[in-house]
């Protein structure tokens, strides 16, 4: 390999592709080539940085110095500037929120100095599409030291040793399951990969596919080795392309290598990768269901047991795993078991990915050691609150999940302790909402969620989530009543008890835990008609206030329905009957002089 | 341009082919059909039921299961305008209903002269980047609605 004194590092993830990445890459080629440095300079697309707010980002090694927001009209100043003549450019540096001084280094940065990361590892720091760099950072040297060293009953060992529980949301212990699937009778069996990441709200499992490909290869190899599969299937998401076509080059740069197919590293173990996209249905990420799709039928779950281990994919074996759970395993292999047990809690072991996003001042994407609270995670790394408005909820877990208020702010994150609290880890999705956000406007949206994806095969979830939306499209148009509120947490338990799947039996949870910490705005909408955070339009009121009204008559104009009527002599006011709550001549009133309520 | 009942049979069979003996296959050859042809139309069904040995009863059953697939004409273009809870708490509502009232369109239908299909979609996973529309393969993040005709009057 010929050797470079500098590297930049341009991040090709969606997030920052989509904030122009590839203008920058391209700008910074151009310039570096240019310049005659392109012998000295190697500039490498890579996977997701994380902090997707800031994009699209640029990251200079040796030194290490962080660059965001960076347009491709920047990429000329970072070439002459800090490549040509040594000079870091302040301007495009990371500023710190409060004193607004700029971070040079990545290290520095809070969104990075608490991470931990294993999972995330290569994320941003390797280019996905060359098997060369995830070889150079030790990439399938636990591959190596399985197949040479241990025994399939050793690996699983380590990863029992390890902790390591199912990142997808379900935490059930990794090892335990990989051990019923490979007692399991049978001379052929199955392993998969679960990308079919659905959650609104979750991301990590798209970068991971995205930046690290191969690391997921060499999970599913050692998973098949210790189980004793020899094929494997990635399901992944139709809409994530960027990530299928990663994952393909991965496939066959393995292939190339040696790496997969037949005789691995003359072992005499063979393994074979397939991809298979999903069609779009949110309940195949439920095992039963992705195995149904994958023999191509309707993605519907079915009663367990007989579990996959025993019977799964065409009635075979079958283990599968989340995409952050197989991303772990080379690494606990590499570094062994007892080592990524030392991080994390009693119960909960290594560490996590979430996925920051709502009203939070850096959206993206952390990896923290389990056991962190949720205070450090949103105020530390994610650099608090937007606008530095009030904190008022964080929804952990998507649709499954719940939300939790700001008296859990220092509940250590464990799988435990979500549960206890009524959320649940989920994949990871921390949705953050501040004072502006209707409580009971959220239930209902990951409602409408959920109940526009359940699969329509048992009777609790089918006709009980209709049900429960029912009663919360009522109570947000101000038809509530009290009663309501005990029907709908009635049904709420039931259907989370009797649901055939993990999907009805958590699609309550935003629901039953708003009911928890919040009933006082399930109220406020019935007893007095009113959203206290302004969001649920049906029970909104533009009132404007004759004493700050100025009489411009702005309001009348931008009024798309005419219900404002004054002149220069009378305050403007509004008809309430005929308004239709649009918010127009709210947005439009220089002097504030109307109140929403 | 139209294909022929001739043309559309003859091509859905060559994908066919290659899934004729293997399992698994329906949904890999419907989602190659609907490439080729845009959607999924009644005389390609027909065909992938004939030649897969598969009802056509359980094919509809397949197709109407997963979001991704369709029996009607698609537009040339087509809009996806996140719903997910990230995009939700920043505002998409008003974004989707800006795209609805600039293009006269509902959710899940297409424009009059094929020119747009809108479809709101769960997460397309840029949080980061909240609220989030894309249009094809082109992504466009931290969106206000008067942003909306801008983007919209680049595809023609």
């Amino acid at each position: 390999m010929a050797l470079y004194r500098a590297h930049v590092l341009v991040c090709g993830g969606t997030g920052c592709v989509s904030s122009g990445s590839e203008g920058v890459l391209t700008a910074l080629k151009e310039r570096i080539a240019a310049k005659k440095l392109d012998n000295e300079v190697m500039v490498v697309p890579t996977g997701c940085h994380g902090m997707c707010e800031m994009g699209p980002i640029v990251v200079v090694y040796p030194e290490g110095v962080f660059y965001c927001r960076v347009t491709p009209e920047d990429a000329q100043e970072i070439v002459e500037e800090h490549l040509f003549k040594g000079r870091r450019v302040e301007r495009l540096l990371y500023k710190e929120s409060e004193t607004l001084k700029g971070v040079p280094n990545y290290k520095d940065i809070p969104f990075y100095s608490k991470q931990v990361r294993v999972a995330l590892r290569n994320c941003g720091y390797i280019n996905p599409d060359n098997i060369e760099e995830y070889i150079v950072r030790d990439g399938y040297a636990a591959l190596t030291k399985v197949l040479t060293e241990m025994q399939p009953a050793d690996v699983i060992a380590e990863v029992k040793t390890s902790g390591l529980r199912g990142r997808g949301g379900g935490g059930f212990p990794t090892g335990l399951k990989w051990e019923f699937c490979a007692r399991a009778a049978g001379d052929k069996k199955y392993v998969i990969c679960n990308a079919d990441e659905g959650d609104p709200g979750a991301f990590m499992d798209r970068s991971i596919l995205e930046g690290d490909p191969h690391a997921i290869l060499e999970g599913l190899l050692i998973g098949g080795y210790a189980m004793g599969a020899d094929e494997a299937y990635i399901y992944c998401r139709a809409e994530y392309p960027l990530a299928i076509k990663r994952l393909q080059r991965a496939i066959e740069q393995a292939k190339e290598y040696g790496l997969l197919g037949d005789n691995i590293l003359d072992s005499g173990f063979s393994f074979d990768v397939h991809i298979k996209e999903g069609a779009g249905a949110f309940v195949c990420g439920e095992e039963t269901a992705l195995m149904a799709s994958i023999e191509g039928q309707r993605g519907m779950p079915r009663p367990r047991p007989p579990f996959p281990a025993n019977k799964g994919l065409w009635a075979k074996p079958t283990n599968i795993n989340n995409v952050e759970t197989w991303a772990n395993v080379p690494t606990i292999i590499r570094n062994g078991g007892a080592w990524y047990a030392a991080m994390g809690t009693e119960k909960s072991k290594g560490t996590k990915v979430f996925a920051l996003t709502g009203k939070i001042n850096h959206t993206g994407l952390v990896e923290v050691p389990m056991g962190l609270t949720i205070r450090e995670v949103v105020f530390d790394l994610g650099g608090g609150i937007l606008g530095g408005k009030k904190f008022k909820a964080v929804q952990i877990g998507g649709p499954s999940g719940g939300c939790l208020t700001e008296e859990h702010l220092d509940l250590p994150i464990s799988y435990e302790s979500l549960t206890a609290a009524g959320a649940i880890m989920g994949s990871g999705g921390l949705v953050v909402m501040d004072e502006e956000t209707c409580m009971v406007d959220v239930a209902k949206f990951f409602l409408e969620f959920t109940q526009a994806e359940s699969c329509g095969k048992c009777v609790p979830c089918r006709e009980g989530t209709k049900q429960m939306l029912l009663m919360l499209n009522k109570i947000t148009s101000g038809e509530g009543t009290l009663e309501d509120l005990d029907t709908l947490e009635e049904l709420a338990l039931m259907v989370k008890e009797m649901s055939l799947c993990g999907l009805g039996q958590t699609a309550p949870n935003p629901v039953l835990t708003t009911l928890r910490y919040f009933r006082d705005e399930y109220e406020a909408h019935i007893v007095e008609k009113r959203c206290p955070a302004g969001a649920c339009s049906a029970l909104l009121r533009y009132i404007i206030d004759p004493e700050r009204c100025r009489r411009c008559g702005l309001c009348a104009k931008a009024c798309p329905v005419s219900c404002i009527s004054g002149d220069r002599q009378t305050p403007y006011v509004i008809d309430q009957d005929k308004c239709i709550k649009c918010g127009a001549c709210y947005e439009k009133c220089p002097f504030d002089a109307i109140d929403r309520r | 341009m139209a294909l022929s009942v001739e043309e559309v049979v003859s091509k859905t069979k060559e994908i066919v082919a290659p899934w004729k003996d293997r399992q698994g296959g329906l949904i890999p050859v419907l989602q190659a059909v609907q490439k080729e042809f845009g959607y999924l139309t009644p005389d390609a069904m027909r065909t992938v039921s004939t030649e897969m040995r598969i009802p056509t009863a359980e094919i509809y059953g397949v197709a109407t299961f997963y979001a991704q697939f369709h029996l009607k004409p698609r537009g040339r273009h087509v809009i996806r305008v996140c719903r997910g809870t990230a995009c939700h708490v920043r505002g998409s509502l008003k974004i989707l209903d800006k795209v609805k009232e600039t293009l006269h369109v509902k959710e899940n239908d297409t424009t009059e002269d094929l020119r747009f299909t809108l479809e709101p979609v769960a997460c397309i996973g840029a949080c980061g980047l909240a609220p989030v529309i894309m249009v094809d393969d082109q992504t466009f993040g931290r969106l206000v609605p008067d942003k909306v005709p801008d983007i919209i009057a680049q595809f023609e």
